[in-house]
């Protein structure tokens, strides 16, 4: 780590780097591009995955925070890029050095208005291209009231590329050919699992080019979460991703508690990681029925939701709902186990092997599944990382992303399990590690199940609960990928900026990349196989 | 007159003033003999066999796959036929949260419904916005968007409460009066006359 630090101070006399654990490097927005491109060929950085962009307002200057993970050596940086001016805020792109980059930089655009300076297509990407203001900015306050009359679409985007004389030229490109046939697919369709627009450019059955349309359901999370306290901020993780509403709160639960400096008890971490790993059981067992349902084989969903509501069961006992459980809280759970639980794991626990061998049985040998899936949707072990598909589906491509090994989070470093990977990258191999997967959760719950340590749940945390001023990120790992945390304190009660880094934004991202070449009818089993959650990726 | 569906007891649901009324209403406008009871037959039929459009757009949509499924099976009670396009499907469960982006599918997937259509307000996100009524990008309420026949509170609500609601609906369309115009068009007439939709030409 030193050795790289000093290696960028050579390199880049102008930048500042503070902090030993986390670095955060800042560099005028001039020299970013070629700083990113150090930081991702260089030896000693290899800086080849892009965890999120967090667009800031700090009122008299705009700015972005990168976070950067090395799959070699493991490590996480962020980068600081900021500028002064408030008309026409303006930096440098890095899509070209992230591909999953465009994507976010367009998100960041979307909020902030922060122009990107080579961006391929820098368009909004949430909000409807009428929309007055950027919501983000502090200072907004337009008035954009729901309106029942069609969006008024368009089919140009926007490039702005830096002239010699320094001066930006925008300039206006199509997004499909004027030859190009487009067909729709969604908001509503039933295949698009949720509120999801692809146009789709077609030649034949052939796909030409996919543009992902999403915002359907873009609710501003990270904008009410400003207007609230810390504790209140926490429910809205169980509505992002639903299936890992476990795994959400645990990620900003720690957070929060990591930047409060306060130590919750060995019970209340076992029984979050427990409840993480139920959860994700669920979670792996709705998307076999469910991706299974796409493919035609309806009867699935009937076998694996027995499981689901089996430990939806579990999980109502303790928690008081079958879903947006709350459960989670600042200083441990909200309540204390039920009597019945360890009975209830074990009893599951006891069905489980059987049911997957049923699943497998069923399904996984079926010849028309194979066919459908083998071979279809291939992703490479670079691109994932480029990309950013975390979770499940980045592992099916030889990545090993589990955040749960990489930046181990509570009591994961000693618990004994295997993180899953294949090197296929089909979909056929995203279909299979989520089935292993759900036989290491069941190793982990049989690990803990008898050993859950007497003592409080909740430790007391102060009523007024504030947090000193500074910056926390944090990641875990929810059942669909790498969740991301940032927190920005200015000392008050309610956080001055958090941003949610969701692992479904860059699945959806990366659709338009496997999909090229293939036919439409496999665009299902692709866009079935990634897994992606809609309100996630829009928040 | 006791309105009931499914075998239920009358006493089984807690707003039977509400039905009531409607029994009132309908008892006061008069109709003949054979006309009444085609009404009923046609009710009757109507009340039993209700499709619902696969239409979800967050955590309630995942009760309603539960509600699909073996459990709670919605199957036994007629309801399980769920269209994925909305010409062929009587009634749309807005199981959700409906964001400004999202307002106008709404409306025109409730246009091509076929008559007679309904609307269940599935969860506190479709009633008012829920949690997240104070967003800048979020429908205070779908009321403002669709006509709503039957509101389901919860966030989201349990299957069972689902339940509840369709059943709330179908004995609903048990006192409808077919003959006579009482249908859903003369109420969209209205509707469309309070909400004028511009640049809409189908």
């Amino acid at each position: 780590m030193a050795n790289f630090q000093d290696k960028i101070a050579k390199l880049f006399p102008q930048a500042t780097i503070e902090g030993d654990n986390m670095p955060m490097i800042s560099i005028p927005d001039n020299q970013w591009h070629d700083l990113a491109l150090a930081l991702r060929d260089d030896e000693d950085c290899r800086m080849d995955y892009l965890v999120t962009i967090v667009g800031m307002d700090w009122k008299d200057s705009f700015g972005c925070i990168y976070y950067l993970m090395s799959s070699v050596h493991n490590t996480l940086v962020s980068v600081k890029v900021t500028t002064t001016d408030r008309e026409r805020p303006m930096l440098h792109s890095i899509a070209d050095v992230w591909k999953v980059g465009c994507l976010y930089e367009r998100e960041v655009y979307d909020f902030f208005g922060i122009v990107f300076i080579g961006n391929p297509d820098m368009r909004r990407l949430f909000l409807s291209i009428d929309w007055k203001g950027f919501p983000f900015r502090k200072d907004y306050n337009e008035e954009n009231p729901v309106s029942i009359e069609n969006e008024r679409q368009s089919d140009l985007t926007y490039n702005y590329v830096e002239l010699p004389d320094g001066t930006v030229e925008k300039k206006e490109i199509e997004v499909f050919h004027p030859g190009d046939f487009v067909v729709n697919i969604g908001p509503q369709h039933p295949a698009t699992h949720g509120v999801l627009r692809f146009r789709t450019a077609v030649d034949g059955e052939e796909i030409k080019k996919i543009d992902v349309y999403m915002g359907y359901i873009h609710r501003g999370v990270e904008k009410l979460c400003e207007s609230l306290t810390y504790p209140q901020t926490l429910h809205f993780m169980d509505r992002l991703d639903y299936f890992s509403a476990h795994n959400y709160h645990h990620g900003l639960c720690i957070a929060i508690e990591k930047a409060a400096g306060i130590e919750i008890s060995r019970r209340a971490q076992v029984i979050r990681v427990m409840m993480d790993e139920l959860s994700r059981i669920a979670s792996h067992c709705l998307f076999i029925g469910t991706y299974c349902m796409d493919l035609g084989a309806t009867t699935m969903l009937f076998y694996t939701l027995r499981v689901r509501e089996q430990i939806l069961d579990i999980m109502e006992k303790t928690c008081g709902a079958r879903m947006t459980f709350n459960y989670d809280c600042i200083g441990g759970v909200m309540q204390d186990l039920d009597p019945d639980f360890q009975k209830d794991v074990k009893a599951l626990l006891a069905v489980l092997p059987a049911n997957i061998k049923e699943y497998n049985k069923i399904f996984t040998g079926n010849v028309i599944a194979k066919n459908r899936m083998e071979g279809v949707g291939y992703l490479s072990r670079e691109d994932a990382i480029s990309y950013g598909v975390t979770g499940p589906s980045g592992r099916a491509s030889g990545w090993a992303c589990d955040m749960r090994k990489l930046q181990p989070y509570s009591i994961y470093s000693e618990l004994d399990f295997d993180e899953i990977t294949a090197t296929e990258g089909d979909s056929m191999a995203r279909f299979k590690v989520r089935m292993k997967e759900m036989e290491e959760s069941a190793k982990i719950l049989s690990q803990l199940v008898d050993n859950i340590p007497e003592g409080e749940y909740c430790v007391k945390v102060p009523k007024v609960l504030k947090l000193p001023v500074g910056r926390w990120f944090t990641l875990v790992e929810g059942c669909r990928g790498a969740f991301g945390i940032y927190i920005e304190s200015d000392g008050s009660t309610k956080p001055y900026r958090l941003k949610i880094a969701p692992p479904c934004l860059p699945l959806a991202g990366v659709v338009d990349h496997i999909t090229r070449g293939t036919k439409i009818a496999d665009l299902i089993t692709i866009g079935g196989s990634l897994d992606y959650i809609v309100p996630d990726m829009d928040r | 007159m006791e309105v009931t569906t499914k075998s239920m007891p009358y006493e089984a649901f807690k707003d039977n003033e509400y039905i009531e009324k409607l029994v009132n209403e309908l008892k006061e406008s008069g109709t003949n003999v054979i006309v009444g009871s085609l009404d009923k037959l046609i009710n009757w039929g109507r009340s039993n066999s209700l499709w619902p459009l696969t239409f979800a757009t967050s955590c309630c949509g995942i009760e309603f796959v539960s509600l699909g499924a073996a459990r709670f099976d919605m199957a036994r009670f007629g309801w399980e036929v769920a269209r994925a396009s909305p010409r062929q499907a009587d009634f749309i469960m807005v199981a959700g949260t409906i964001v400004n982006r999202m307002a106008p599918v709404l409306r025109r997937l409730y246009d091509q419904l076929a008559e007679p259509k309904y609307v269940i307000a599935c969860g506190s996100c479709a009633i008012s916005g829920g949690p997240f009524r104070n967003s800048y990008h979020v429908a205070k309420g779908i009321e403002d968007i669709v006509p709503v026949d039957v509101f389901v509170p919860g966030c989201p609500p349990r299957p069972e409460a689902m339940i509840y609601g369709i059943m709330q609906l179908s004995r609903k369309i048990k006192v409808e009066k077919f003959f006579g115009g009482v249908n859903r068009q003369e109420k969209q007439r209205e509707f469309l006359a309070q909400h004028p939709v511009e640049g809409v030409n189908d």
